[in-house]
């Protein structure tokens, strides 16, 4: 290989690792990170794009290189040198990816490990067992008939359950005292979140609220036990880098940490039916003082559930006094809610 | 080494005289046991449906070019990327490249027919009907659960009928996939021609034997689950249903146990078309043989490991993410070795870049973009952040159009002279490439951004501040619409008043060009004789050069293409 060959290979190499680094770190693809969970997924998609840039430039060089260096002369109808492989190259070429996986597969579940992936519910994250806690719920079939009929709770600001004594929902490990999980700071921040058909519904352990949008405090692990009242849907923030599916008859934990204070949108990401564009809700990540504020106004406006109902039609009719409610003005005539309903939803999130 | 003539005559080769003299158009329209008119039959009519399909992906385009749901209904909106979903797949990309498999694999090993003829006319008019009645189902209300149908949804929603229809499609097109492949593998096991080896065997027909077991082994199970879903859809079973003690999740183990297979049922024999294309183009011996030979048959078992990785976020536990995250992962190495070794095909060759050659790479650059994508999808971390967001959409897109369109579309240019008996314009061929190649990345490449920044898949109405992104998409599918019609122009045209082709007009050395274009309906008179190894490019033998007797071989291939 002549010399000036080698330097320029040399100098190319540099240009392509330089390029894909830059690109790797650059690329104000992703919105902002605003859990921990996000800031190390963001570092391991990073990651991935410098791999995948270097290897788009290779290739593609490559192809746009033999179309012009190895172009036939038209006059040329004369085959080629006769060369059928390389083992030596062929082993590198194998080697090569099976290493780089090899490393991503590592650095993934690393990084699954550490988001609390392999096991929400332990706080080390250096734990093997299952993360599904399946608590399923007793006894659906009556609730969901109802659900399926009624393109339900959209507008639910809030709903305030008047007779829950027993707010306990989770083990006694994750939630210490029934009715004063919010006020400790190193315990995880609880939240029971339901999906239907158009909207979720959040129910705060500890107290007997349930909310349409989602208030968590900074700097305190949130869990969340989701499920699904009718269909499928997935619960999805992604400024969190966050999704899970609800699936209805099964409970599925998941642990996030806010890092940045903010109103971020809630995305239903599983297809659940021809409104599954506005199945959108916010989650407002504020400090643990404001989401007490919040809570306990939510616990004022509303008193029993007939009220709720009515309130509920008020949102519909006023769309600017929500904001999210402004997707679902115009299906608002379409919701068929009824006491009974908000009911059974509540009573199934609470048992 | 044997030449072509010193084989005896075949006694098979009369031995099925008793065809009936017709019109030569009408065999195309009736039950025809030759291997070509199935092969021309399956080609023709996915192409229908691939029309279909285009328009039905241009709706859902329309609706997406502003926020608000404004072009159709939410309900439409639904079936239509369901019925998108759908005829690409089932009746486009698999029929098509049944298609190709039927024509090529008994051409390129010396057969004069498929295993099973009968069977195999059977398999391709499931085609038809399916296609139809899915087509129907526009009239009862389509289904409208996405073309993966999960439940609880699937069995819910008001349009039971369409729903119905749907399952039953399916299922015909299914089983018609399930003949074919029990077709294509005794064929290939059987019917070489004794002097053909398993290491002499043209990659196209490892390929095809690949997607064949894959397609046997998958898809009774999607069938199963089709059938207890229609069981929970129309007598209200609980196989999936929670409500009843089922569970939603079972299904999708089912289906993604053909669906995720299924990917490589529509990228295998694609894959063994390009190992076909490139060579010949580049006058050059494919690079790594036994590699690439073998790393189909590594997808074809590492594939049927794979598919949970499409539940990462639904109700998998953590341990069998982490599995299945490996596995996937593992696919990149016998992927990449297609890849590094196609190029190095082409490396030192002798180029002919005309529109089938444009194509094959064509499809190797995009395939590339969908296998970074896929990659990084297989990261569970990255993956929670973006399944089931138009990252997804645009990732399948750069494997299913940018890889597998681009493949057949390169086929159809590399045999449409042996199929018909003419060339395809070339100029209409490079236009057609152009428009196609910007339109599509166009249209996909933005999606990446959008699925990363948050927007979701299978919505009709969405957060205005991706308006602009969504119009650039849009604008892209126009054009990629556009792009159809210099090459049915082209087809059409060329089809009948082209310029004629040779029998070898390539310069091949696969066996499907030694025999007249189109072929006999024996194919040949006189079963021929691998004379050296498909790829011998360089050290071809006196009697394969240029010129010689046995294959007729035309100057300037690039003019005559390209004046015709």
């Amino acid at each position: 290989m002549k010399i000036q060959t080698q330097v320029g290979l040399v100098l190319a190499g540099i240009g392509v690792t330089f390029i894909s680094f830059w690109y790797g770190y650059h690329h104000h693809l992703l919105p902002i990170a605003a859990s921990s969970e996000a800031v190390l997924i963001d570092d391991l998609f990073n990651v991935m794009m410098v791999i995948g840039t270097a290897i788009f430039i290779l290739i593609q060089g490559g192809l746009f290189w033999v179309a012009y260096r190895y172009r036939r002369n038209p006059d040329d109808e004369t085959d080629a040198k006769y060369v059928h492989g390389n083992i030596k190259l062929e082993i590198v070429w194998t080697a090569i990816p099976a290493a780089l996986m090899l490393f991503l597969a590592i650095y993934s579940f690393d990084v699954y490990e550490e988001i609390g992936g392999l096991n929400p519910m332990d706080h080390s994250g250096h734990s093997a067992s299952t993360s599904m806690v399946s608590t399923s719920m007793a006894d659906t079939s009556a609730v969901n008939s109802h659900v399926v009929k009624a393109k339900t709770a959209a507008m639910l600001a809030a709903v305030n359950h008047s007779d829950s004594s027993m707010a306990t929902m989770m083990d006694a490990e994750t939630l210490a005292a029934p009715n004063s999980p919010l006020a400790r700071t190193d315990d995880p921040f609880v939240v029971n979140a339901t999906g239907m058909q158009y909207a979720w519904l959040f129910n705060y352990a500890g107290t007997e609220l349930s909310t349409g949008e989602l208030h968590v405090p900074i700097g305190r692990e949130v869990i969340l036990n989701i499920t699904a009242m009718d269909v499928l849907h997935a619960f999805w923030v992604p400024e969190f880098r966050i999704k899970q599916d609800a699936v209805p008859g099964r409970t599925i934990t998941i642990r996030l940490s806010p890092t940045t204070a903010g109103t971020y949108p809630l995305i239903c990401a599983e297809l659940c039916g021809p409104y599954h564009g506005v199945m959108r809700s916010q989650v407002v990540v504020e400090s643990e003082s404001a989401v007490n504020t919040w809570l306990a106004g939510q616990a004022v406006a509303m008193k029993d559930v007939d009220h709720a109902v009515e309130n509920a039609t008020t949102v519909a009719l006023y769309p600017e006094l929500l904001s999210d409610a402004a997707y679902l003005k115009p299906y608002a005539d379409k919701l068929g809610v009824t006491v009974e309903h908000i009911r059974s939803i509540q009573a199934a999130q609470q048992s | 080494m044997t030449t072509l003539s010193e084989r005896p005559i075949d006694p098979m080769y009369d031995a099925r005289p008793d065809r009936p003299e017709k019109p030569e158009w009408r065999k195309y329209f009736g039950f025809s046991q030759d291997h070509k008119v199935i092969g021309i039959q399956y080609l023709v009519t996915s192409f229908f449906f691939y029309l279909i399909g285009g328009a039905l992906a241009g709706a859902v385009r329309t609706e997406l070019a502003t926020p608000a749901s404004d072009f159709v209904s939410p309900e439409l909106y639904n079936s239509l990327f369901t019925l998108h979903g759908t005829v690409m797949i089932f009746l486009w990309i698999v029929p098509t490249t049944a298609g190709f498999i039927n024509y090529l694999v008994p051409l390129m090993i010396g057969a004069r027919d498929m295993a099973f003829p009968r069977l195999n006319a059977v398999a391709f008019w499931m085609v038809p009907p399916a296609g139809i009645l899915l087509m129907s189902s526009f009239f009862v209300g389509a289904a409208s659960a996405g073309w993966t149908s999960y439940p609880p949804l699937s069995t819910m929603g008001p349009e039971k009928a369409g729903e119905l229809i749907w399952i039953m499609s399916v299922l015909l097109l299914g089983t018609s996939s399930i003949l074919g492949a029990i077709n294509f593998i005794v064929t290939i096991w059987k019917m070489r021609v004794p002097e053909m080896g398993w290491n002499d065997m043209p990659l196209f027909c490892w390929a095809s034997l690949s997607t064949g077991i894959l397609a046997l082994v998958s898809t009774p199970v999607l069938a199963g689950a089709l059938i207890l879903l229609s069981f929970d859809l129309i007598v209200g079973t609980s196989f999936f249903n929670p409500t009843g003690g089922g569970d939603p999740i079972v299904y999708q183990h089912m289906f993604w146990f053909y669906s995720h297979p299924a990917v490589y049922i529509m990228i295998l024999p694609v894959f063994g078309m390009i190992s076909e294309i490139l060579p010949v183009h580049s006058r050059k011996p494919i690079f790594g043989y036994r590699a690439i030979a073998y790393s189909s048959l590594a997808i074809c078992f590492l594939g049927l490991l794979v598919w949970a990785h499409h539940m990462f976020t639904s109700g998998t536990p953590p341990w069998l993410r982490m599995f299945f995250m490996f596995a996937t992962m593992i696919i990149a190495v016998p992927t990449g070795i297609k890849v590094f070794s196609w190029i190095a095909t082409m490396w030192g060759g002798k180029i002919r870049l005309n529109s089938s050659m444009l194509f094959a790479m064509g499809f190797v650059s995009m395939f590339v973009v969908g296998g970074i994508s896929g990659v990084m999808l297989s990261a569970v971390p990255f993956d929670i952040h973006v399944h089931d967001t138009y990252f997804v959409v645009a990732h399948f897109h750069y494997v299913l159009f940018g890889g597998s369109v681009f493949g057949l579309y390169a086929g159809i240019y590399h045999w449409f002279p042996k199929i018909t008996g003419r060339f395809l314009d070339e100029t209409l061929g490079k236009v057609h490439f152009a428009l196609n190649f910007i339109g599509f990345n166009l249209t996909f490449l933005p999606m990446h951004k959008l699925g990363l920044d948050g927007m979701n898949r299978r919505i009709a109405e969405y957060d205005p501040k991706y308006a602009t992104i969504n119009m650039i998409c849009s604008i892209g599918t126009l054009l990629l619409a556009v792009s159809t019609l210099p090459f049915l122009y082209n087809a059409i045209r060329s089809w009948f008043w082209g310029e004629k082709a040779p029998a070898n007009p390539w310069s091949a050395l696969t066996l499907e060009w030694t025999t007249s274009s189109p072929p006999p309906v024996e194919n040949w008179a006189v079963l021929p004789v691998p004379a050296c190894h498909p790829y011998a490019y360089g050290k071809r033998p006196a009697s394969m050069m240029a010129g010689a007797e046995n294959l007729p071989i035309i100057g300037d291939v690039d003019s005559i293409g390209a004046s015709g």
